[in-house]
């Protein structure tokens, strides 16, 4: 009961569109108007507009990192651009921290986004004549923060980062994983509540893609912002989000947990993403656990409820009694079977759907 | 049969030719042919323009201005008061710079009057002694960037002293120091502008087209008439022709910044203008500075022209040199603009190169350091003066101003290497000379002079159309139509034809010469180098040895612009094969292919349309170099337009001409680039 109530407290939407269009093209205003909210992206085509985002409604929670998967052209960056209004969305409401975002005028925008957002970029976006300390003071200092405050909080950044001694360096001396290190430290410089990600880990190696997720979900361990996170990664995406958002041409296939997307796929198209996951890699402990039973005997191992199933897979096939799942306060609040790990493991996918 | 099917282009080509050869032999020479000569209907034109420039400058709304001489309002028209206003302004800053090297009371005066200088004759600027500015020099070279610029600034500085060239010197740098910064400026706003405002880069685009193919002369009649002649005169036909290339590369920077550093300069919520001059502009850096670089270029190539409407320094001293045939003067001086231009290249360089220390923990003295001893320096540079003025006590004190022509000169040397190089090679020399006359220059002369307007129309436009489509034919037929119906045709064709020589010459000279560069990495970095030194000359210097050697006839002005155009062609030539891309070099060896196959089916194709851009520079810089080659005689538009400089109808015939030498390198421009962007697309390169 504890954890729902959390969970309410936590609903506190940060970002909410309503029905958000971005439609590209000369007069795409008015052609979306006499079409009454019904886009079909094929015939606007042939009238010569490129549907980028087609009736897009979200919530982004505070404190959730929400992921918006798509492969390219399905309008994710387009829907992440609306929300940070570095292109204005054709139609529809974008309400950021209680403020409508559209109606904001030119000084107020740069407020919100001097003290509130964050935003990093695929290709790093670095200003090439700037070392890496100036780089990440550089939104202190557009603000209007002394150099020395700047620099001294650009510094804690760069520690931060995990960047030390190289805060001299300049953007092109740096491999592809520092530059965003110094995009992502850049980002994080003026504290804001909301954190944008772009595509952050593309242009990287995939090793090096798989340090700088953990290194991400450190961080944000510890500062807990709200995120939207943009990728065309799937495997990315189950990783690291709490909910999936995924897209095709312009609009929002589903809007899930990962163990809810990999277990109920909405469409066909979510389906073939879905088929080649490894489920114990997704599903938690929690999805696939039965209700606690006073009578069964239990193992000694305790199991904390949001471990993944291929965390603690060895460990239960070890115990030959069940094991008992336990919240993040040690209450036990279900029970684990060795028999269950199996199969999720290997196969019985409708059992496993079963258990939901 | 088969083959023209396929190669309908050559098809075009052979009828093209067929055409125009047919037009050639059957339209008759006569005035009244307009097949053969259009008439002159633009003959009016440089009267109108004149007309309308004096009406704008005499007449165009009068305003009353007070005259203290006689104590009364005048009638002056608005006009000629602005000018006069901007001259003045000009003056003021350019005598303040060049006394704060040189010594002198013009500022004074400025601001007082000459009664009063007669009366306080103390009241003078001093000098600054040449060791300072040398030590200076050295101290700038050091903080910018080591020991090396230090070097190269000092030796520089040193070399424009010793040799007796301080004052010439100084004038020109201080007219370089006020016409680059102007320029530089004048250049980014419009710069910014454009890439602001769409309607802006339209309506900049074919104004900067022709301006950047205008020759440098053409600037001059019409600065002198609304300006008058004198140093302020000169820095402004500078600026006016340095600002072109600044607006270009200004723009081209600001275009080429990634989407994604924008995107991140809007998201740290920069205001406008901090996008622009915190983000845009600072990651333009590269493409903006290079932009510096050509005007200081620029204004040093302008100079030695600028001194035809009374620019002083190392300018007019060259030309006098020259007139003079004093040749190895002329060297002497030649090499002082060259050093100068090479020195404020490296440094502006370093200087936008640099970047702070947020760190260091530095003492009053470390921090202080380089303005202590630039202190220091100009305390012992006064007292070596001091001490100078007592042991120089007749004559000259060297330790304060080495006095023109007073210093080590090598003139003697080099005039002497000039004449025995006359003395040794003389008849061969005449031999080469004559038989370049008599069995090539004269008869392609008569050849093109010999084309009748018709042919020529077909001829080029048809040239256009194969390559770049109709639109393009259109545009060329205009740009000729206007040379046509102008009274300078025949002359038009003099022009073309040393052109055209000489790009055909640089061409081969200058594909030749980089493809065998290109064919190692250390040659072709050595050639680059080679052409980034010879560029920095400003375009004049080609003509002092050529002078040298073939004295003042159209051979010296071929030779000159064939070494200066060889330049652009090389470097292009160069550029295009080395970035044909490795995985086609390694498909190609792996296809079995030669050395020569490889360069013949892999390189050349990649690299064609590249060298074709370097045609295109080679036509325009070909252009300038015929055109400043009118300075030791040509009977092309050149001559005329240096006839118009020193004529007070000028303004229109000058400026018409101009044009004319410009449409005849845009005519080209036109073709080649088109046709080089389209098949650049086609190899997929873009």
């Amino acid at each position: 009961m504890t954890v729902n109530v959390q969970q309410e407290d936590a609903r506190h939407a940060v970002i909410r569109c309503e029905s958000v269009y971005k439609i590209f093209g000369s007069n795409a205003a008015s052609v979306l108007e006499s079409s009454n909210g019904v886009v079909d992206s094929k015939k606007f085509l042939e009238a010569g507009l490129i549907v980028g985002v087609n009736n897009v409604s979200l919530e982004v929670y505070q404190g959730e990192l929400l992921v918006i998967m798509g492969l390219s052209g399905s309008g994710k960056s387009t829907l992440l651009r609306c929300i940070s209004r570095l292109t204005d969305a054709t139609a529809g409401k974008i309400i950021v921290d209680g403020q409508d975002l559209l109606a904001l005028n030119h000084k107020q925008l740069i407020e919100l986004r001097r003290n509130k957002m964050g935003m990093v970029f695929q290709s790093f976006g670095l200003l090439p004549h700037k070392t890496v300390l100036e780089n990440i003071a550089f939104p202190l200092q557009v603000k209007g923060s002394s150099t020395r405050d700047s620099i001294s909080r650009a510094m804690e950044m760069v520690k931060l980062v995990g960047l030390d001694g190289r805060e001299n360096y300049f953007p092109r001396e740096l491999s592809g994983g520092q530059q965003q290190r110094v995009g992502i430290a850049r980002s994080l410089a003026v504290e804001p509540d909301i954190w944008f990600l772009d595509e952050p880990f593309s242009a990287l190696d995939p090793l090096i893609r798989k340090e700088m997720q953990d290194e991400f979900l450190r961080l944000q361990a510890v500062l807990g912002k709200t995120i939207l996170f943009v990728t065309h990664d799937f495997d990315e995406a189950l990783r690291l989000a709490d909910r999936i958002a995924i897209m095709k041409d312009g609009v929002v296939e589903q809007l899930d947990t990962p163990a809810n997307i990999v277990l109920h796929p909405a469409t066909e198209y979510v389906r073939k993403f879905t088929e080649d996951v490894p489920r114990e890699k997704v599903l938690r402990v929690e999805s696939v656990m039965d209700a606690p039973d006073p009578d069964e005997v239990l193992g000694d191992l305790r199991i904390p409820m949001d471990a993944l199933v291929d965390s603690v897979a060895e460990q239960i096939l070890g115990e030959e009694k069940p094991v008992a799942v336990v919240d993040s306060n040690g209450n036990m609040v279900g029970t684990l079977h060795s028999s269950h790990v199996i199969k999720v493991l290997f196969g019985g996918r409708s059992e496993a759907t079963d258990q939901q | 049969m088969d083959y023209l099917t396929k190669h309908p282009k050559t098809v075009q080509f052979i009828i093209l030719l067929a055409v125009f050869f047919a037009l050639c032999f059957a339209v008759s020479p006569s005035e009244s042919n307009i097949l053969w000569r259009l008439p002159p209907l633009l003959k009016q034109l440089p009267y109108i323009v004149n007309d309308s420039v004096r009406y704008l400058m005499f007449d165009w709304m009068p305003i009353q201005v007070y005259d203290a001489l006689i104590d009364d309002y005048e009638e002056k028209p608005l006009f000629r008061e602005m000018t006069r206003t901007v001259s003045s302004a000009f003056l003021l800053v350019i005598n303040f710079i060049r006394e704060i090297f040189l010594g002198g009371n013009k500022t004074i005066v400025a601001f007082t009057s000459w009664d009063f200088i007669n009366e306080n004759p103390w009241a003078r600027w001093p000098a600054l002694p040449w060791t300072v500015i040398v030590g200076w020099a050295i101290l700038l070279g050091y903080k910018l960037h080591g020991k090396g610029l230090a070097v190269l600034a000092g030796v520089c500085t040193l070399y424009l002293a010793v040799f007796g060239q301080w004052k010439p010197s100084m004038e020109t740098l201080s007219f370089v120091l006020i016409a680059a910064p102007v320029s530089v400026l004048l250049g980014l706003v419009l710069g910014i502008w454009a890439f602001k405002r769409k309607y802006a880069e339209t309506l900049l685009n074919p104004l900067l087209n022709v301006a950047q193919t205008m020759p440098h002369y053409s600037y001059l009649v019409p600065v002198i008439v609304l300006f008058g002649v004198g140093d302020h005169a000169a820095a402004i036909a500078t600026i006016v022709f340095a600002t072109p290339p600044m607006v270009r590369l200004t723009l081209l920077g600001l275009q080429k910044v990634p989407a994604d550093v924008v995107d991140a300069g809007m998201m740290s919520g920069c205001t406008a203008f901090q996008l622009m001059f915190r983000v845009l502009i600072p990651t333009a850096r590269r493409d903006i500075l290079i932009g510096v670089n050509q005007v200081v270029m620029q204004c040093l190539a302008m100079t030695v022209i600028a001194s035809f409407i009374g620019a002083q320094g190392l300018g007019s001293n060259l030309m006098i040199a020259l007139n003079s045939l004093r040749v190895g003067t002329g060297i002497e001086i030649g090499v002082c603009i060259v050093l100068i231009a090479v020195a404020l290249d490296k440094m502006s360089l370093a200087w936008a190169n640099k970047q702070t220390d947020y760190f260091a923990d530095l003492s009053f003295f470390q921090r202080h350091k380089f303005a202590l001893f630039a202190a220091i320096v100009f305390v012992v540079g006064v007292i070596l003066a001091y001490i100078g003025a007592l042991v120089f006590r007749d004559g000259f004190n060297y330790l304060y101003i080495v006095p023109h022509n007073k210093g080590v000169t090598t003139a003697p040397f080099w005039q002497a290497t000039v004449d025995w190089i006359w003395d040794t090679f003389f008849y061969m020399l005449r031999t080469f000379n004559e038989f370049l006359i008599t069995s090539v220059l004269v008869p392609m002369k008569n050849m093109y002079l010999a084309m009748p307007v018709a042919a020529t129309f077909v001829l080029m436009m048809g040239i256009g159309y194969i390559l770049a489509g109709i639109r393009q034919a259109l545009i060329i037929g205009a740009f000729l139509l206007f040379i046509a119906l102008s009274e300078y045709w025949d002359r038009a064709l003099i022009t073309a034809y040393i052109a055209s020589f000489a790009v055909i010459v640089s061409a081969v000279f200058g594909i030749t010469l980089g493809s065998i560069c290109a064919q190692n990495a250390t040659a072709s970095k050595v050639i680059l180098l080679i052409c980034d030194f010879f560029q920095t000359f400003p375009s004049f210097i080609y003509l002092i040895p050529v002078i040298m050697l073939f004295g003042i006839t159209d051979t010296s002005v071929i030779i000159a612009t064939i070494v200066y155009a060889t330049i652009p062609a090389t470097r292009y030539t160069v550029e295009g094969l080395r970035s044909v891309p490795q995985v086609l070099h390694d498909a190609g060896s792996m296809l079995g292919v030669s050395r020569l196959q490889r360069w013949v089916s892999i390189e050349v194709p990649l690299a064609f349309p590249h060298i074709m851009l370097g045609i295109n520079q080679t036509v325009i810089f070909a252009l300038f170099m015929v055109i400043i080659g009118a300075f030791i005689g040509t009977t092309d538009l050149g001559q005329l337009i240096l006839k118009a400089i020193s004529d007070p109808q000028g303004t229109g015939i000058g400026l018409t001409l101009g044009l004319c030498v410009a449409f005849i390198g845009l005519a080209v421009d036109q073709i080649i680039r088109t046709w080089a962007n389209e098949r650049k697309k086609a190899l997929g390169l873009d």
